[in-house]
C-alpha cells in the first residue's frame, strides 16, 4: 500500500494535500482528461476483473449461502434456534438490525447533506458509498423480517384494507420503523439510480457485447446527455437531496424511538435520536474508508479517490467520533444527575456489570482508537486508518450490543438473566456480511464505482474559460469548480 | 403514419431527423449555443457527458416545472398519511366494507387520536411521494424511457457519453434548411457535422 512518503509528495499529491486557504485542491490528480475518467471507471466494468475479485467474490458467496441455509434452519425449527429469551427477548437480530442500518446512513449523509453542502470532493466517493447503503439496507431489512417469527406474514406489517377488518398500529415506535426504513430504502435506491442514468449511457456507449449493450441500453432508459435532460435530471438530483437530507436524519431517530419510547432503565432517553445519527453517521463514514481504502488501491482509482479524499473521510470520521464520545459521556452525567436509582443503576451495570467488558470494547473502539486521527502523519498511513476504521465498526457493533444488554438487569431483580448467543446467532451475522460483500463486489464488477459525469463536472475544463479557446459571448465561469485547477 | 412520412413520396426511403454537428471543448459549445439560439432556432438541442454550467442560458432556456410537480406529491403524501391515520385509529365505525373500516382501540390508556405519534408516519410518507414526484416526474417530463432516437444512428454520438458535444437541429424546425445550418455550424466551430436519418 502506499505511503506518502517524501518523494511522491511533490508532485500532485502535494498540491492535493496542501492546505493553502488561497486556493482549492484539485479533485481530481494525475493528467485525466474526460476521455480518460471515462475509461478508468468504464474498464472496471468491461473488462475481466482481477484475480483477487474472484476470490473475494467466492468467499462472500459462501458467507451468504451460510446465511441461506441458516434462515432456512430458522424458518424449519422456530426463534428459539437463537439465544433471544426473556428477559434479552431482542438479541442479536436488533442489534445487528440497528448495525447494519446504521452503516447505510453515510452513503445518503455523503450524496445528500455534502452535496447540499456544495463540498465537491463528494464527487469521487458518492457512488460507491451509495451503493454501501443500498446494500447496508437490504442487510439491515432482512433482520426484522426474520425476527418476526412467523416471516410468511411479514406483510402484515404493512397497511392494506383486509379481510380481517384490522390496521397496524400507528402509535406504535415499531410501526414507524416500517415506514422510516421502507422509505429510506426506497429514496435511496431511486438516488442512486438516477445519479447512474448517465453512467449507464456510457457504459450503454462503450459496451462491446451484445448482452452487456442490452442490458445497459436498458437501464439507461434512452439517456442521450440532452441538455433539456440534463436541466431537469440536476432539477430533480438536487430535490431528491433536499428530500433524502431529513429523511437521513429521520431514519435513525425513528430506529432510536424503538429504545427511547418504551420505560426501560439505559433507553428512556431523550438524548437518543441524535446520539443515534452520530453514531450512524459513525459508523457508516468508517465502513465507506473500510471499502474505499483497498478499492481505490485494487481497482486504479486513485486519480479520482485522491489522497485529499480519503483525509477529509479520516477528519468526518475524528469529527463525529467526538460527538459520539460526548453522547456517551452526556448519557452517563445525565444518569447521575437524574437522580433516579434505576437509571443510576443500569449505567454501572453497563459498566462494570456481567456484560462490562462489551462497553469498554465499545469505549475503546468508538472514543479513543479514532483518536489518533488528530495527527496527519498517521491519517496518511493508510494500514493504519484502514485499522481505525475496522475498529470504529467494530465499537459500533458493540455500541448496540451493549444498549440491547441493558435488558438484562430490569426493575425487577427477579426477571434478571444473561444473554448468551447462539451458534446461529454468530453464523447469521457473519453471514449477514456475506450478503453485504456479494452485493457490493457484484456492484464493482458491473456497475460505474465513481461517478463518471459527476467527476466531469469538477474537472477546470469542464468550465468555460479554462479551455484553449476564448470567444467573447462565452461568459468565464468563475464560479462552481472552476477554481480547482493547479495554477 | 407520422407527418413526416406523409409528406415523403416513397415511404420505405429514410426520414431526415436533421444535422447533428460536433464540438470539442465546453467553450465552443457554449459560443455555438449562443450562436443556435440567436439564429432563431426552436426544435434544437444540446448533448454532452456532464451538465454544462451556463449551457441552459446559452441555450435561452426556461425553468423547469418539474419543482411544482414535487410540492404535489408531498402535498398528496402528506394528505393521504394523516387520512389514513387519523381515520383508521380513531373515526367512529362507519357503514362502509368492513375491510375500510376504522379500527379504533385503547392502548394504554392513549387517546384515539394521538396525533403527536402519526408524524413519524406522516413525515415519510410525504417524502416518499415528493421523492416518486421528483424521480417520475423528471422521466416523464424527458419523454424517458424510450428505446430508440433517430441520434443513436450516429456512431460519432456515443462520445457524447464520454468527451464529444453536440448541437442538433431538428429537420421540423421551421428554419431549417439543411446547407444554411451546415454553413451556420461550421462558422461557429465544429469539428463534424452529419445528417441524422430517422429510419424508424
Amino acid at each position: 500500500m502506499t505511503t506518502l512518503t517524501p518523494d511522491n509528495l511533490q508532485d500532485a499529491a502535494s498540491a492535493n494535500l496542501a492546505d493553502d486557504p488561497r486556493r482549492r485542491a484539485p479533485l481530481v490528480t494525475g493528467d485525466q482528461d474526460f476521455a480518460s475518467v471515462t475509461e478508468t471507471v468504464t474498464h472496471l466494468a468491461l473488462r475481466k476483473p482481477p484475480r483477487a475479485w474472484y476470490i473475494a467474490f467466492g468467499i462472500s458467496m459462501a458467507l451468504l449461502g451460510l446465511l441461506g441455509v441458516l434462515i432456512l434452519y430458522l424458518i424449519l425449527s422456530g426463534v428459539g434456534v437463537w439465544g433471544n429469551n426473556q428477559p434479552v427477548a431482542w438479541g442479536f437480530p436488533i442489534v445487528n438490525f440497528v448495525f447494519w442500518v446504521g452503516i447505510g446512513h453515510a452513503g445518503t449523509l455523503i450524496s445528500a447533506i455534502l452535496f447540499l453542502f456544495r463540498q465537491n470532493w463528494r464527487t469521487g466517493i458518492n457512488r460507491f458509498a451509495e451503493a454501501m447503503t443500498i446494500f447496508a439496507v437490504v442487510c439491515a431489512g432482512l433482520f426484522p423480517g426474520i425476527h418476526v417469527g412467523r416471516l410468511w406474514l411479514a406483510y402484515w406489517l404493512v397497511p392494506y384494507p383486509n379481510q380481517m377488518a384490522m390496521w397496524p398500529n400507528f402509535r406504535s415506535p415499531l410501526l414507524w420503523d416500517v415506514f422510516a426504513v421502507g422509505t429510506y430504502a426506497t429514496v435511496s435506491l431511486l438516488f442512486w439510480y438516477v445519479g447512474m442514468i448517465p453512467d449507464l449511457a456510457t457504459l450503454r456507449d462503450r459496451a462491446t457485447t451484445k448482452i452487456r449493450k442490452i442490458v445497459y441500453g436498458l437501464l439507461a432508459l434512452g439517456w442521450r446527455g440532452s441538455n433539456r435532460h440534463w436541466q431537469r435530471f440536476e432539477k430533480a438530483y438536487l430535490l431528491l437531496a433536499a428530500l433524502a437530507t431529513p429523511l437521513v436524519l429521520s431514519v435513525h431517530s425513528v430506529v432510536s424511538f424503538d429504545f427511547a419510547v418504551s420505560q426501560v432503565p439505559g433507553w428512556h432517553t431523550t438524548i437518543f435520536p441524535p446520539y443515534f445519527v452520530a453514531g450512524a453517521i459513525f459508523g457508516g463514514f468508517a465502513m465507506v474508508l473500510a471499502l474505499a481504502i483497498p478499492a481505490r488501491q485494487w481497482f486504479g482509482l486513485k486519480d479520482l479517490i485522491t489522497p485529499r479524499h480519503v483525509d477529509n473521510m479520516a477528519k468526518i470520521l475524528l469529527g463525529v467520533g467526538l460527538m459520539v464520545t460526548y453522547a456517551y459521556a452526556t448519557e452517563v452525567f445525565i444518569a447521575w444527575y437524574g437522580q433516579s436509582p434505576n437509571e443510576q443503576f443500569a449505567f454501572i451495570n453497563r459498566a462494570f456489570g456481567q456484560s462490562g467488558w462489551a462497553y469498554w470494547v465499545m469505549v475503546t473502539c468508538n472514543c479513543f482508537i479514532p483518536q489518533l486521527l488528530w495527527f496527519g502523519k498517521l491519517r496518511r498511513n493508510l494500514w493504519l486508518l484502514w485499522g481505525v476504521a475496522v475498529a470504529v465498526n467494530v465499537g459500533m457493533w458493540f455500541e448496540r450490543f451493549v444498549i440491547i444488554l441493558s435488558l438484562e438487569r430490569d426493575f425487577v431483580p427477579s426477571s434478571w438473566g444473561q444473554f448468551m448467543p447462539t451458534w446461529v446467532d454468530m453464523g447469521m451475522l457473519v453471514g449477514s456480511f456475506g450478503l453485504f460483500f456479494t452485493l457490493f463486489l457484484l456492484f464493482c464488477r458491473y456497475l460505474p464505482m465513481v461517478a463518471i459525469a459527476e467527476v466531469k463536472t469538477v474537472m477546470p475544463q469542464a468550465h468555460a474559460g479554462h479551455g484553449d479557446k476564448q470567444y467573447d459571448d462565452v461568459e468565464t465561469d468563475e464560479s462552481g469548480t472552476a477554481d480547482y485547477r493547479i495554477p | 403514419m407520422t407527418e413526416s412520412q406523409v409528406d415523403n413520396p416513397t415511404p420505405d426511403a429514410p426520414v431526415t431527423y436533421g444535422l447533428l454537428a460536433e464540438f470539442e471543448d465546453v467553450d465552443t459549445l457554449l459560443h455555438a449555443a449562443v450562436g443556435v439560439r440567436d439564429a432563431g432556432f426552436r426544435r434544437w438541442d444540446c448533448f454532452s457527458p456532464f451538465p454544462v454550467h451556463g449551457l441552459n442560458k446559452a441555450m435561452g432556456m426556461k425553468d423547469t416545472r418539474l419543482p411544482r410537480l414535487v410540492f404535489g406529491g408531498g402535498v398528496a403524501g402528506l394528505g393521504i398519511a394523516v387520512a389514513m391515520t387519523v381515520y383508521t385509529m380513531s373515526a367512529d365505525t362507519l357503514d362502509v366494507h368492513y375491510a375500510l373500516q376504522s379500527y379504533p382501540y385503547l392502548i394504554s390508556g392513549k387517546p384515539y387520536n394521538s396525533f403527536p405519534a402519526f408524524i413519524p408516519v406522516i413525515f415519510e410518507l410525504t417524502v416518499l411521494l415528493s421523492a416518486f414526484a421528483a424521480v417520475f416526474g423528471m422521466l416523464g417530463l424527458n419523454r424517458l424511457p424510450r428505446l430508440h432516437h433517430p441520434l443513436f444512428n450516429s456512431e460519432r454520438f456515443r462520445r457524447a457519453t464520454t468527451d464529444r458535444f453536440f448541437i442538433a437541429v431538428e429537420a421540423d424546425d421551421e428554419k431549417y434548411d439543411e446547407p444554411a445550418v451546415r454553413r451556420l455550424f461550421e462558422e461557429l466551430g465544429a469539428s463534424h457535422v452529419e445528417v441524422i436519418e430517422d429510419n424508424d
